[in-house]
């Protein structure tokens, strides 16, 4: 399968999973929100240019939005992530090596230290940022802490659970 | 000129980055205040669809806790039938005086549609239902929606076929209603902890609350019509500060199976608000 098709399958699998399994389980708190979508553009290829990224995570952002109905919110979120994950994966990885041989940030690709440090800092920046634009809407600082540490944190727990179920084969970047 | 192009060329990606947050941003701040992107609409339909799908295949799991809330409601509007109470006696008193006013007098306020539920949210901090009855089904902005057993929220936007509910879970909304008891009004808010409970605020300190007292929509709404559930006294908190209570109401109104509720039309709301705002642009 391309990797065209394969994250096209990716993009709506995400959103339907988010929207009508995630968003459905009946809340356990205030803070706990089970986000799962973003990892989508965590998965996205390398070879992707920073600009064509951002827009990808801006209309993936937005169709999460119309279900919701917070138009522009998750969006804003994305397109952040979007915009530092290239400056991330430069710091993180051996550029020549890596990125030349494989198509997408992976456990097996990257490494499982930096695999992790990629995919907690970017989850954190995401919820930083959304909980922030809903903070300045309506909350409390207490709100905005508390919200920002548990999503996180069952953000992280639930990308460990889809990376141990989902192990994706790190694939060589053939010459065509 | 030339320097121009070149700074652009050279921050293309912070300058694209900045545009897409401003554009996500204006949209979050411009559909939260007045629900009217410019094109929400269209695809309302598209998720609309979907929802429907969706919710068709999610009934099935809620079938009998559905049954059981319709037939309750049938007990409940059985027992309120004329035919259940006999009062002969009381009937000849006022014979003269009520039917020829009470038919040529009075006038239908209040038109109920039903609809059914194909989308809801109760995660988030601003929640909202998607009905499969739309504009052209007489569905229209600022319709209060009501559910078998409870009020449920106001409609905020309606295309063709679908409508958008604002549920009494949202940051923004506010129903005013009163206790049972000595109509002492407040008005009903959520504060975003936990979707079983509102708060009902401003409810003046000289009035008798109890645990357990029912709180229903008070007679000053302009789209509810009064004496409709909303919920049961659960907690009770002073303010020091001031001189009204807060009030934690258990919600009536089950959120997490709505399948069918109720749209409820005022014929005189138009005439309502206008008067209502027409005091406020002086």
């Amino acid at each position: 399968m391309s990797t065209l098709v394969k994250n096209i399958i990716r993009f709506m699998l995400f959103i339907g999973v988010q929207v009508y399994i995630l968003n459905q389980i009946p809340p356990l708190h205030q803070f706990i929100v089970p986000y799962l979508y973003f990892l989508y553009i965590l998965w996205l290829p390398f070879g992707l240019g920073r600009f064509p990224l951002m827009l990808i995570a801006f209309f993936f952002g937005l169709s999460f939005d119309y279900f919701t109905g917070t138009m522009g919110l998750h969006a804003a979120a994305c397109v952040m992530i979007a915009y530092i994950r290239p400056f991330l994966l430069s710091l993180l990885i051996p550029k020549e090596s890596t990125e030349q041989s494989y198509v997408e940030p992976s456990i097996s690709s990257m490494g499982w230290a930096p695999y992790s440090l990629y995919v907690g800092l970017l989850t954190f920046i995401h919820h930083f940022y959304l909980v922030l634009l809903e903070w300045l809407q309506f909350g409390s600082f207490v709100y905005f802490l508390g919200k920002v540490t548990a999503t996180t944190g069952v953000s992280l727990m639930l990308i460990f659970v889809t990376e141990m179920l989902f192990s994706r084969k790190a694939k060589f970047r053939t010459n065509k | 000129m030339k320097n121009i192009f070149l700074f652009i060329r050279q921050y293309i990606n912070f300058i694209s980055f900045l545009l897409l947050q401003v554009v996500s941003v204006i949209l979050l701040t411009t559909s939260s205040k007045t629900h009217e992107t410019f094109f929400a609409s269209a695809a309302n339909e598209v998720t609309g669809n979907l929802n429907s799908r969706y919710s068709t295949l999610r009934s099935y799991f809620t079938l009998s806790e559905t049954n059981r809330q319709l037939a309750e409601e049938n007990a409940r509007l059985r027992n309120q039938l004329s035919g259940n109470f006999q009062a002969p006696d009381s009937s000849r008193i006022q014979g003269r005086d009520t039917t020829i006013r009470d038919t040529l007098g009075r006038f239908r306020k209040y038109t109920f549609l039903p609809a059914r539920v194909i989308g809801n949210t109760y995660t988030l901090q601003n929640n909202y239902l998607m009905l499969e009855r739309g504009a052209l089904q007489g569905v229209h902005k600022g319709m209060a929606v009501t559910g078998p057993s409870g009020i449920v929220g106001v409609v905020v936007e309606s295309t063709d076929n679908i409508s958008k509910v604002m549920s009494l879970l949202h940051r923004n909304s506010k129903v005013s209603a009163m206790l049972k008891k000595d109509n002492t009004a407040g008005s009903i808010e959520w504060d975003g902890t936990d979707p079983s409970y509102l708060t009902l605020k401003n409810v003046t300190k000289s009035a008798k609350v109890t645990k357990g007292d029912t709180v229903l929509t008070s007679t000053y709404s302009s789209n509810f019509p009064s004496h409709l559930m909303v919920g049961t006294v659960a907690a009770i908190t002073a303010d020091p500060s001031s001189n009204f209570y807060t009030l934690k109401i258990k919600t009536a109104t089950n959120f997490f199976n709505l399948q069918f509720v109720n749209v409820i039309e005022n014929v005189r709301y138009t005439e309502q608000i206008q008067l209502e705002n027409s005091g406020k642009q002086q």
